[in-house]
């Protein structure tokens, strides 16, 4: 590891082949992200997630000309779902990008799920590490079309922006348990049609409803004394603000961007810091789960695993005393002869 | 089967329709096809310059590009493709042509670097054939990466 924060001087051909490593866990490629970690960090990481249908590729295609006119440069991160029964996939949001292709300050990449849950790939996070150590100023991560739990992005974004829509079915419902929760910025694209201003109105009483808890999260008794608390997210508070788009016309989008610029100094006047490192502890205890599995696979037995299996089919084992059974296998083997 | 993980990486194709025409059904069913036939298709729609079509393929960094083209320009434009694809170091990547070519094209075409055209008609599984048989899975970036952990590893 070098102290060196500088970006990286890559060719597009160079960034693309190693964004393929990374996708396909190539030990070369994983190497050399390790090695340029430390050039990580100075990308503004935008997630822009909500339902098919809603504009997101189109939004963000509109978001990277404004931001580009404004001299940034942009990349983007556009995840699809695979088939979950060939693997295959259709990558179809350049369809809505395609006046970007030829701008030399912006890099797109179009991302298969591989069945990840949560609404983006398991390697995203990294792809746009690579991206972030290539220097681009912001990056943004277009999700799979998502529902009510696909919130991973959140994990990987410093500001999320949840895009709906009106006219798709009950879709303020949808979004009230799960991905409004995590958004920072709120926008209500196709903004020129029919049922727009009670989209707008209907996530607006949604917030203010939300909004009390906020200033009140640390006087809940002595458990919060004791929870990972932003001080900051209680004190100076950040406004979601819900913004009409017209992301065809680039109606709006200056607003988007604004609020996202916005959104960025909140967090490094403090509460950022405190968001990067739960980001951090859950990203290193989901590689610790990952790790731990894939080493628990190569140390229990096949035949024991099916053997318990078998009992769990045969409903004289519930899965979770199959589990717990392996558990304490491995732990005793480990008592006895520690593994590398 | 020593080399299961890279023969398990699914295979990077771009769909794109160059030119004025609008039709891109063909092309539809043919990503459609590779789709099912479990590889990662960008497609990237209509009214495609060879400039952004090799633009999207260096960036998705695909394995195999194939254009669908109707509108008869396939003489000028096809073998620009070929051309910047080279130009962006990606000649060794097989560019395949579906549509409407007529007979006497074809080796002209050839000798432009098209890897392949297939007329109407063409069964899909003969198109699967060609690209799995006509890419060398490469390695995404072991012959680059000595140049790249040369500076920084």
């Amino acid at each position: 590891m070098t102290g060196d924060t500088r970006p990286l001087h890559f060719t597009k051909r160079d960034l693309a082949r190693l964004i393929t490593g990374i996708e396909n866990d190539d030990p070369h490629a994983l190497r050399a992200l390790r090695e340029w970690y430390g050039r990580t960090g100075s990308a503004h990481i935008v997630g822009v997630t909500g339902a098919p249908g809603s504009g997101k590729s189109t939004l963000v295609a509109a978001l990277t000309r404004m931001a580009r006119s404004r001299g940034q440069t942009v990349a983007i991160v556009s995840v699809d779902p695979s088939s979950p029964f060939t693997g295959g996939a259709i990558l179809g949001d350049r369809i809505r990008m395609r006046e970007l292709f030829e701008d030399d300050g912006v890099f797109i990449r179009s991302m298969a799920n591989r069945s990840a849950l949560g609404g983006i790939a398991r390697s995203t996070a990294d792809v746009v590490a690579a991206l972030d150590a290539a220097g681009y100023d912001l990056i943004f991560i277009e999700t799979v079309g998502a529902g009510q739990a696909e919130v991973e992005v959140a994990r990987v974004a410093e500001t999320v922006i949840v895009v709906e829509a009106p006219g798709l079915g009950d879709d303020v419902q949808a979004i009230k348990a799960g991905i409004l929760e995590v958004a920072d910025i709120l926008v209500v694209n196709k903004a020129d049609r029919e049922g727009a201003e009670r989209a707008v109105s209907v996530l607006q009483a949604a917030l203010d409803l939300a909004a009390p808890s906020v200033g009140t999260a640390g006087h809940h008794g002595y458990g919060a004394l004791h929870r990972v608390e932003a001080p900051t997210a209680s004190s100076t508070g950040w406004r979601i603000p819900v913004l009409k788009t017209i992301a065809t016309e680039g109606d709006g989008v200056a607003a988007v961007l604004d609020a996202i610029a916005r959104h960025r100094q909140y967090l490094e006047q403090g509460a950022g810091a405190q968001r990067r490192a739960q980001r951090l502890e859950q990203e290193v205890t989901i590689r610790l789960r990952d790790l731990l599995l894939k080493r628990a696979m190569q140390q229990i037995e096949p035949t024991r695993y099916h053997a318990l299996i078998e009992a769990c089919i045969a409903r004289k084992l519930h899965p979770q005393e199959a589990a717990q059974e392996l558990l304490n296998e491995l732990a005793r083997d480990d008592g006895r002869a520690p593994a590398g | 089967m020593a080399q299961m993980p890279e023969a398990m990486r699914p295979l990077r194709i771009l769909i794109a329709k160059p030119g004025l025409d609008g039709h891109d059904r063909g092309a539809k069913v043919i990503a459609r096809a590779l789709r099912d036939a479990g590889m990662e298709v960008i497609y990237t729609g209509l009214r495609q310059t060879p400039e952004m079509i090799a633009a999207a393929a260096l960036q998705e960094d695909v394995d195999a590009v194939g254009l669908s083209i109707l509108s008869g320009a396939h003489n000028t434009l096809l073998p620009r493709v070929v051309e910047l694809l080279r130009q962006n170091g990606m000649g060794d990547v097989p560019v395949f042509v579906g549509g409407i070519i007529p007979d006497e094209d074809v080796p002209g075409l050839k000798a432009a670097g098209i890897a392949a055209v297939f007329g109407p008609g063409t069964p899909l599984s003969e198109i699967v054939e060609f690209i799995r048989e006509h890419t060398p899975l490469r390695h995404p970036i072991a012959d680059r990466n000595s140049r790249l952990m040369s500076d920084y590893g």
